[in-house]
C-alpha cells in the first residue's frame, strides 16, 4: 500500500472524515475541523503507527496534509509495497 | 417579589430507562436496574453487580470522534442535556422567542469526574510511557466538562458550574442553578448531575468502606433501603438534568411546568468524612433550611424522596432526621427510596431524583421503595413499599447526603400558579 493512502486511512479514522475531503493541500484545522489536540493525537497515531518519533517543533509546522508526507518521508517511512 | 422558579424540562439517562419517560415508566412498575456488572470482569471483586445503562448508544449524542475523546460521564450529560432542552422546546441564541444565550447557564456536579479515563490513562502511562497519554486525557477527566461540553453545543453563555460534592452534587447543582436563577443572573438553567463511575477502582475503593452491597445472587433485590437486611448500596451510573426556569418566563411562553423549585438547602456536617453524626443533625438542619428558603410550612410537605441508600448508617439517621424536622407529621408523610429501583447514581443522583420527585408531583404518584421486605425497626415511616400510591400531593423534599458532610435538600412544590 502506498505510504500516503495509509496516512489517509488514519486521517479518515482519527478525525472522522472522508476520502474526498483528504486532498494534500487540505488544512488540518481550516478544512478538516481538527482542533490542536486533534493535531497532537493524529500525530502521536504516525508515530505509532510508524515508529518515528516527531518534536514538537516538527509538529508545531504541520498544517495540511502534505506536510505529514513529507515529513514522514524525511524520517525514511517507505510504502509497505502490499 | 422574589423571582420564582420553575422545572420546564427533563432529560435523564439511567439504569432503568434512556428517557425521563423510560426512567418514570421504570419507577411506576416499581422495577430494579440492577444486574451483574458486564462493563468489566469483577470476578476478584466483593461486589459483582451495579445499575449500567442498558442499549444506551451514544452515538444519538455524540459523533465518533467526541465518542473517543469524552469520558461516558461528559456523554451522559450530554444525552440528558439534549432530552431536557428538546423536553422545554428551549431554543437558545435565537432572535424571537429564544434565550438569549447570555442568559442561559449550566450547573452539573459530578462526585468523581472521569474515572475510566483516569484508570485508562495509568495503564497507558505503565505500560508504554508518558508520550503515549492522550491530549485529551485532561477535558475527558475533569468533573466540569460535563457542563462545559453541554455550554458549548447549546451555546449557553451565563453562569457555570460543578459542584463536586459527592453523593449531594446533583442536588447542589440544582439548588445553585435556582438561587442563580432568583438573584437575576440568568433565566433559564441546565442543571442536575452526570456520573459514570462503574469502574473496577470506584468498586474497589467503596468496597474497602464496606459501602456497596454483596448481594451478587440477587441483584434485583440488592438495593433494600430502609430493610433489615439491607447491606450497602448499588453503583449505579447515568445522568439527570432539568430545565430551570424563571416563572413568568415559561408562562410567556406556554411552557409546561412539572413543578416549582421553591427552596434549597445546604449544610456541613463539620464531623466525619464518610458517617453521619449523631440524629443525622447536619440533615436536620438542611431539611430545615430547605422549608424556610421555601417558606414551607413542615405539616404541608406530603412527600420525602429519600436519600435512603440502604447503608446500615444512613437508612437510620435519615429516618431520625425526618422524625426531628416534622414530629407527629413524620407519621404522616410518605418517603421513599427510589435508590431501592435506580441504584445509588452518586453524584447524578439528586438530578435523577429531583426529577422524579417532580414527577410524583406533576402525576400525583407517590414512587414506592421495592425490597423492603422486613422494615428494620429503628425505620417505621410510611416508606411506600414495594408498589406507588395514587395521592395528589402539593409538597416535597428530594434529600441528598455526601460524603465529606454535604447534605442538600430541595424543596419543591407543585405548580398550579399564574402570573398573579
Amino acid at each position: 500500500m502506498k505510504l500516503e493512502d495509509r496516512i489517509i486511512e488514519i486521517i479518515m479514522e482519527q478525525l472522522n472524515v472522508t476520502r474526498e475531503e483528504c486532498v494534500s493541500e487540505a488544512s488540518f484545522i481550516n478544512d478538516l475541523g481538527a482542533d490542536s489536540l486533534d493535531l497532537v493525537e493524529l500525530i502521536m497515531e504516525m508515530e505509532e503507527t510508524f515508529d518515528v518519533t516527531v518534536s514538537d517543533d516538527e509538529l508545531e509546522k504541520v498544517r495540511t496534509i502534505q506536510d505529514v508526507f513529507d515529513f514522514l518521508k524525511r524520517k525514511g517511512v517507505k510504502d509497505t509495497g502490499i | 417579589m422574589r423571582r420564582r422558579v420553575v422545572i420546564t424540562g427533563l432529560g435523564t439517562v439511567t439504569p432503568l430507562g434512556n428517557s425521563a419517560p423510560d426512567t418514570w415508566e421504570g419507577i411506576c412498575a416499581g422495577r430494579s436496574g440492577i444486574g451483574r456488572i458486564t462493563k468489566f470482569d469483577s470476578t476478584r471483586f466483593k461486589t459483582k453487580i451495579a445499575g449500567e445503562l442498558k442499549n444506551f448508544d451514544p452515538l444519538n449524542f455524540v459523533s465518533k470522534k467526541e465518542l473517543r475523546h469524552m469520558d461516558d460521564f461528559i456523554i451522559y450529560a450530554l444525552a440528558a442535556a439534549e432530552m431536557a432542552v428538546a423536553d422545554a422546546g428551549l431554543v437558545v441564541g435565537q432572535g424571537s422567542g429564544g434565550a438569549n444565550g447570555d442568559r442561559v447557564g449550566v450547573i452539573i456536579g459530578s462526585a468523581i469526574g472521569g474515572l475510566a479515563t483516569v484508570e485508562n490513562g495509568t495503564e497507558t502511562i505503565l505500560k508504554e510511557g508518558p508520550g503515549r497519554v492522550s491530549p485529551f486525557l485532561i477535558p475527558a477527566v475533569l468533573p466540569n466538562l460535563g457542563a462545559g461540553h453541554v455550554s458549548i453545543r447549546f451555546g449557553a453563555k451565563g453562569p457555570i458550574g460543578c459542584p463536586v460534592a459527592a453523593c449531594a452534587a446533583g442536588t447542589c447543582a440544582i439548588g445553585d442553578a435556582a438561587r442563580i436563577i432568583r438573584e437575576g443572573d440568568a433565566d433559564v438553567m441546565i442543571a442536575g448531575g452526570a456520573e459514570a463511575a462503574i469502574t473496577p477502582l470506584a468498586l474497589g475503593g467503596f468496597n474497602a468502606m464496606r459501602a456497596l452491597s454483596m448481594n451478587n445472587d440477587y441483584p434485583e433485590r440488592a438495593s433494600r433501603p430502609f430493610d433489615r437486611d439491607r447491606d450497602g448500596f448499588v453503583i449505579s451510573e447515568g445522568g439527570g438534568l432539568v430545565i430551570l426556569e424563571e416563572m413568568s418566563r415559561a408562562l410567556d411562553r406556554g411552557a409546561r411546568i412539572y413543578a416549582e423549585v421553591s427552596g434549597y438547602g445546604c449544610t456541613s456536617d463539620a464531623f466525619h468524612m464518610a458517617a453521619p453524626p449523631p440524629g443525622g443533625e447536619g440533615a436536620v438542619r438542611c431539611m430545615q433550611a430547605a422549608l424556610r428558603d421555601a417558606g414551607m410550612n413542615p405539616a404541608h410537605v406530603d412527600y420525602i424522596n429519600a436519600h435512603g441508600t440502604a447503608t446500615v448508617a444512613n437508612d437510620r439517621y435519615e429516618t431520625e432526621a425526618i422524625k426531628t424536622v416534622f414530629g407527629e407529621h413524620a407519621g404522616t408523610l410518605a418517603v421513599s427510596s427510589t435508590k431501592s429501583m435506580t441504584g445509588h447514581l452518586l453524584g447524578a443522583a439528586g438530578g435523577i431524583e429531583a426529577i422524579i420527585a417532580a414527577m410524583a408531583l406533576y402525576e400525583g404518584l407517590l414512587p414506592p421503595t421495592i425490597n423492603l421486605d422486613h422494615p428494620d425497626e429503628q425505620c417505621d415511616l410510611d416508606y411506600v413499599p414495594h408498589r406507588p400510591r395514587k395521592k395528589n400531593i402539593q409538597a416535597a423534599l428530594s434529600n441528598t447526603f455526601g460524603f465529606g458532610g454535604v447534605n442538600a435538600v430541595l424543596a419543591l412544590k407543585k405548580f398550579e400558579g399564574t402570573n398573579g
